[in-house]
């Protein structure tokens, strides 16, 4: 066997990895992620026909975005558990990759929260502009203003 | 790939790493972490400011176009090409990498380099992207006045519609939220010096592969610490795909 003769690369591997037997698992993941990414493509183009109807339904088109954004979370899980072969590493390793994205969680959830209320705030004391958040006058903004 | 570890068997006694890989390689991971939390910040401040706003471009209207295709309506169609490049090149990494555990000097060559193909196959469509984006004109009422706008970092010709009102055969729109350019251009313009560099990184280990240096060393561990980075490049583009043209 080639692999026999594996050199383990580093004084840090107690247990040196065994090198997979075939590529069987690498194309089944292919797979995975190519459906994943049509089922999210076809997500997308049903919000596109929906958005042709004037008075869709808001509640449906959120239901299809978490839809995706669930989609995309299964996607990240096996491009980093297979092809970046961290699952094949053992739970310490895992763990300290994994544990700091918890940070994430609030992230998202503050940053997002913010952002609506900002919305919210805006809507009810901005009076000039309501229902519009792009100034009439354009050229008054500073270059680069977020609003 | 598979690790073979004793029942029981105490990682935290000393002596030896409790993670049981190499330096180089848990520090390209601790890299490759802190560099989510730089996108996930950008990602999160582009969520922020369009949570902000009543309105926001549908990302169906901004990106319908396919080379050679002129006008057609084709949502989605190019950066659906542009995400299989790149999970196809993702593939052809990771392939490298297996036959790197094999010490298959041949193959690692091989996909090494189909995956550099790949990586300037999606840099090439994210050029004509950009060009297509910076140089279209669109027909926008500003003050009144029928302008031509493109999308740039500081132009947005992707608001509401004027109802009714059409400009030489096209609707004419309102200007949008003036951040949704430099956040396009911005986080895309990041990810896409991500996958030059990670271009760069591979060619150099390309080389090295044939100049046989990972034959002599007796192992091909950086081929997997270059494929770490590359399938991180993968791993961002998911989200930017999520963030910018899906939801």
């Amino acid at each position: 066997m080639e692999h026999s003769e594996h050199v383990v690369a580093s004084p840090e591997i107690t247990f040196p990895h065994e090198p997979a037997a075939n590529t069987k698992r690498i194309w089944k993941t292919f797979w995975i992620l190519l459906v994943i990414t049509m089922v999210e493509l076809a997500c997308g183009l049903t919000i596109y026909t929906i958005h042709k109807n004037p008075d869709f339904s808001y509640s449906t088109v959120l239901f299809i975005k978490g839809a995706v954004v669930i989609l995309s979370l299964a996607k990240a899980f096996f491009i980093v558990s297979v092809f970046m072969h961290l699952g094949d590493e053992i739970r310490n390793m895992t763990l300290t990759i994994v544990v700091p994205l918890l940070l994430f969680v609030w992230f998202i959830a503050a940053f997002l929260w913010d952002g609506n209320s900002w919305r919210n705030l805006r809507n009810e004391f901005n009076r000039e502009v309501p229902g519009q958040t792009q100034p009439a006058k354009p050229e008054v903004k500073k270059p680069g203003a977020l609003d | 790939m598979s690790t073979t570890v004793p029942a029981g068997y105490k990682w935290w006694s000393g002596g030896k790493s409790p993670f049981n890989v190499s330096y180089g390689k848990l520090m390209m991971w601790y890299f490759l972490m802190s560099d989510t939390f730089t996108f996930g910040a950008f990602l999160i401040s582009y969520a922020t400011i369009r949570m902000s706003q009543n309105y926001w471009p549908d990302p169906n209207h901004v990106f319908n176009a396919f080379p050679g295709f002129g006008h057609a309506n084709l949502p989605l169609a190019f950066v659906s090409l542009m995400t299989f490049i790149l999970i196809m090149s993702s593939v052809t990494m990771v392939l490298a990498v297996h036959e790197g555990h094999k010490m298959n000097r041949r193959g690692v060559e091989k996909w090494m380099a189909w995956t550099i193909v790949g990586g300037l196959a999606f840099l090439a469509c994210q050029a004509w992207e950009w060009t297509h984006l910076i140089t279209g004109m669109h027909p926008v009422l500003v003050n009144g006045q029928i302008e031509e706008l493109s999308t740039t970092v500081t132009g947005n010709p992707w608001g509401a519609a004027v109802p009714g009102l059409m400009h030489e055969g096209h609707q004419v729109l309102t200007p949008g939220p003036i951040a949704f350019g430099g956040f396009f251009f911005g986080i895309t313009g990041f990810h896409g010096f991500h996958v030059f560099s990670g271009v760069v990184i591979n060619l150099i280990m390309l080389i090295k592969t044939r100049l046989g240096h990972f034959d002599q060393r007796g192992h091909y561990e950086m081929i997997e610490k270059a494929g770490l980075y590359w399938h991180f490049v993968d791993l961002v583009w998911v989200f930017v795909f999520l963030c910018f043209y899906l939801v």
